[in-house]
């Protein structure tokens, strides 16, 4: 039985099954790993957050986070308060809430569900945006942790960092969506994230600076923590770009929160 | 056997997918200034090659010819993403290691070209031979190029400092050598396999096109 496979209707028939049969696959097997990606999503959010306050499990020199089994325990217990911040588009706070007074508004999730992107893109529509800070403790020093988000060479690149009541940096994490493989996607890996430990968000007058992603760098040990620079990736310029202005632009909207933790 | 076995040994010398088709040329520059990028880029196209192949031969005597191509594409999108669905379901951390390359497999143009050139002339067992040879010859190349853009652009392989430190002027660096931040980039990488040619076709002749 041989099918001519030249007649234009056969080809026809051919596409419309071969769609039909893809779509159903495909689209049975999203259905039946979701929830358990974005179980893995959830937790993962957890481990970034407690990596960036310096709970992880490290070795020498690769970066590795606590556990899945125990993420979620270690969360609930080091991460004391999820604080809500809203903001106006001006960068101007509006209002601070708890965890439990976030979740009792309107079913929200919890805190650290926050979609970021999506924060942002409000701002850019001129509503209010909210943004979550972590607050733990360690070694007897109360931390912060924010997300940021932001772009980088190919897609979208993403992080969390540690901070103390100075906004000095107590710990970083980055993430990337497809950075090029040995370049940019470099931003996750110890050697550059450890960078940041110590290094001063506030210029010493207390005015926000960030920090910059430096090329050319005159201090590659990266021992003057008060210069607001890090020594870039050679060949992930666009990326390390990225990462400044993620913290710049993200990092910002916090200041008005840690002044008024002075007063 | 002999037939069946030049299947896997030509691609890894003289019908090389990179050094002597000139395919798969745009993932060896991205991905090739680690060598442990180039590792995993070449098992994931072993694997999607491989199993590619067989699929595509299976349905080689019900494809259109007219919309062969879109039909690889699809075969091979589609394959690719059920095992990124599935690792992020069950292996969610070697996902989030393989998920760059997701992208850069299905533009891959060896696989297209191995399917187009012969998976849909020839029967399955034959063409999974086929699938694993060339990738095997696609990373053969790809860790070699890898391997010098890492050791000479970063002073390391597969990240473990190798020439000493370059910041605290250890091992070669004490003696006044620079990492050459040039290796990193991806011009390098064309040069690399520039000279990969260069030496092959100089060791076999036969291989210069007139």
């Amino acid at each position: 039985m041989a099918v001519n496979t030249e007649k234009n209707s056969y080809t026809v028939i051919f596409a419309i099954g071969m769609v039909v049969i893809v779509g159903v696959i495909l689209a049975g097997l999203f259905s039946w790993t979701k929830p358990m990606i974005t179980q893995n999503e959830e937790i993962e959010k957890q481990q970034n957050i407690l990596y960036a306050m310096g709970i992880n499990e490290n070795d020498e020199s690769s970066a590795v986070f606590v556990s899945t089994e125990v993420a979620s325990k270690e969360f609930a217990s080091n991460i004391k308060e999820q604080m809500v911040i809203t903001v106006d588009a001006d960068g101007k706070m509006l209002k601070s809430q708890t965890r439990d007074e976030y979740m009792a508004e309107n079913n929200n999730k919890e805190p650290y569900l926050i979609d970021i992107k999506k924060q942002k893109s409000n701002a850019k529509s001129g509503e209010p945006r909210q943004l979550p800070l972590f607050i733990g403790e360690k070694d007897g020093k109360k931390i912060y942790v924010a997300p940021i988000y932001g772009k980088g060479l190919w897609d979208a690149i993403w992080g969390y960092v540690a901070m103390d009541k100075d906004m000095v940096v107590q710990g970083a994490y980055f993430d990337h969506k497809g950075e090029t493989p040995g370049l940019g996607a470099n931003i996750k890996q110890r050697f550059f994230m450890d960078d940041f430990y110590g290094e001063h968000l506030l210029s010493d007058a207390g005015v926000f600076k960030g920090i910059t992603v430096a090329k050319g760098n005159a201090d590659p040990k990266n021992e003057n923590k008060t210069d607001n620079e890090v020594d870039a990736i050679a060949g992930a310029t666009i990326t390390g770009d990225g990462v400044t202005a993620m913290i710049k632009s993200d990092l910002k909207l916090y200041v008005p929160y840690f002044k008024s933790l002075k007063k | 056997m002999g037939k069946d076995s030049r299947l896997i040994l030509d691609p890894l010398a003289d019908n090389n997918p990179i050094t002597i088709q000139v395919l798969g040329i745009c993932s060896a520059l991205a991905i090739t200034a680690e060598l442990e990028a180039s590792i995993v880029m070449s098992i994931s196209v072993l694997f999607v090659l491989g199993v590619g192949n067989v699929v595509i031969s299976l349905m080689r005597n019900i494809i259109p010819s007219k919309i062969r191509i879109i039909v690889q594409l699809i075969v091979v999108a589609t394959l690719v993403i059920i095992v990124d669905l599935v690792l992020k379901a069950f292996a969610y951390e070697l996902s989030k290691t393989l998920s760059v390359f997701v992208g850069l497999i299905i533009t891959n143009c060896i696989i297209m070209g191995r399917f187009e050139a012969f998976a849909l002339g020839n029967g399955p067992w034959r063409s999974f031979l086929d699938g694993i040879g060339n990738a095997l010859g696609y990373g053969i190349i790809l860790i070699i190029v890898g391997f010098f853009r890492e050791l000479l652009g970063s002073g390391t392989l597969l990240g473990f400092p190798v020439l000493g430190d370059p910041i605290e002027k250890t091992g070669l660096y004490a003696l006044g050598y620079e990492n050459n931040g040039f290796m990193l980039l991806s011009p390098m990488a064309l040069i690399v396999v520039g000279i990969i040619i260069w030496v092959q076709r100089t060791r076999n002749k036969a291989l210069i096109e007139d």
